[in-house]
């Protein structure tokens, strides 16, 4: 029978993952749109979610990565490049644009989806179709494209697999 | 919105659980702690897409029983749902696109000193700054 090790290790990390959102503040939405308000009342209190958690990350990952390989996994697998490319900015942008829209990002909208409000609900839903959707994008521009010509925009790889 | 000290103490001890949390996940399974990549491994049904389900998971079921203990870490987004659908559908397209997300690019990759997450992160601030700019401009909230 199969074990179930690697899947309870990563509920832990969901689980407290969560948590440190919660208590960050991170599942309030008018608190991030505060955070993104810099003409308005600008709450700073974000910055310091994030300065925590690359704090904790910068110092502990380095002892993680000294390891041969992870606990469930016979290998690391994290991102090489270092190149920027219109597609990361362009998609980061357009993720900047929804963030500030409705105050969630993934974490957070998922994090949120047992609080009761169907708002989280429909975010999460329409998060999924939007990914879905833009790899769907993707296929139907690589086959238009002819093969002699370079696609403009290179397809996901291991490489670039950020999160 | 007053800026009180104890809300940056509690600001950086939240940080500071999701960094350990990403740290946990480096450890067990050696993976970026990304969850908009997560999510789209669950979709696109990738070799590991069990325990990156059991990750949602984790993190869904501990946002449920938070929001049962402390109902006050919980708020609504104050837009209408056809701007939170609308959100959805960018938040979605463009993490896909770009490869990631807050915690992706603004947590792991900056401290891992990615330059493409430097980029990232500087990109999606600017213009989730601009978009909460520009409602409050046009009388949004």
């Amino acid at each position: 029978m199969k074990s179930f090790k690697s899947e309870l290790g990563a509920a832990a990390a969901g689980a407290l993952f969560a948590v440190g959102l919660a208590l960050g503040g991170m599942t309030q939405p008018t608190k991030v749109k505060g955070f993104l308000d810099f003409a308005g009342g600008w709450d700073p209190s974000l910055m310091f979610v994030m300065g925590g958690a690359v704090m904790v990350y910068f110092i502990a990952h380095r002892f993680v990565l000294k390891r041969k390989a992870p606990l469930f996994d016979v290998k690391f697998h994290l991102p090489t490049r270092r190149d920027l490319d219109v597609r990361l900015l362009l998609g980061a942008a357009i993720f900047g644009v929804g963030w500030g829209l409705a105050g969630y990002c993934p974490g957070p909208g998922l994090a949120s989806l047992g609080s009761g409000g169907v708002g989280a609900l429909a975010f999460v839903a329409a998060m999924m179709v939007g990914m879905v959707g833009q790899r769907k994008l993707d296929a139907l521009l690589a086959k238009q494209k002819p093969a002699a010509e370079a696609p403009p925009i290179a397809p996901m790889t291991e490489a670039t697999r950020q999160s | 919105m007053q800026f009180q000290l104890y809300q940056a103490g509690w600001s950086l001890l939240g940080g500071a659980i999701v960094g350990a949390a990403s740290v946990l996940y480096l450890a067990t399974h050696g993976r970026v702690a990304g969850i908009s990549g997560i999510v789209s491994g669950v979709l696109e049904r990738t070799p590991d897409w069990r325990p990156r389900l059991a990750f949602v998971g984790g993190l869904v079921a501990a946002g449920l029983l938070l929001a049962r203990a402390v109902p006050s870490f919980f708020g609504a987004s104050p837009v209408s749902l056809g701007l939170i659908v609308a959100a959805g559908l960018l938040v979605g397209f463009g993490t896909k696109l770009g490869n990631g997300c807050t915690s992706g690019h603004g947590v792991c990759g900056m401290s891992r000193r990615s330059p493409r997450s430097f980029a990232a992160t500087l990109t999606f601030i600017a213009t989730g700054a601009v978009t909460v700019a520009a409602m409050r401009y046009l009388g949004g909230s």
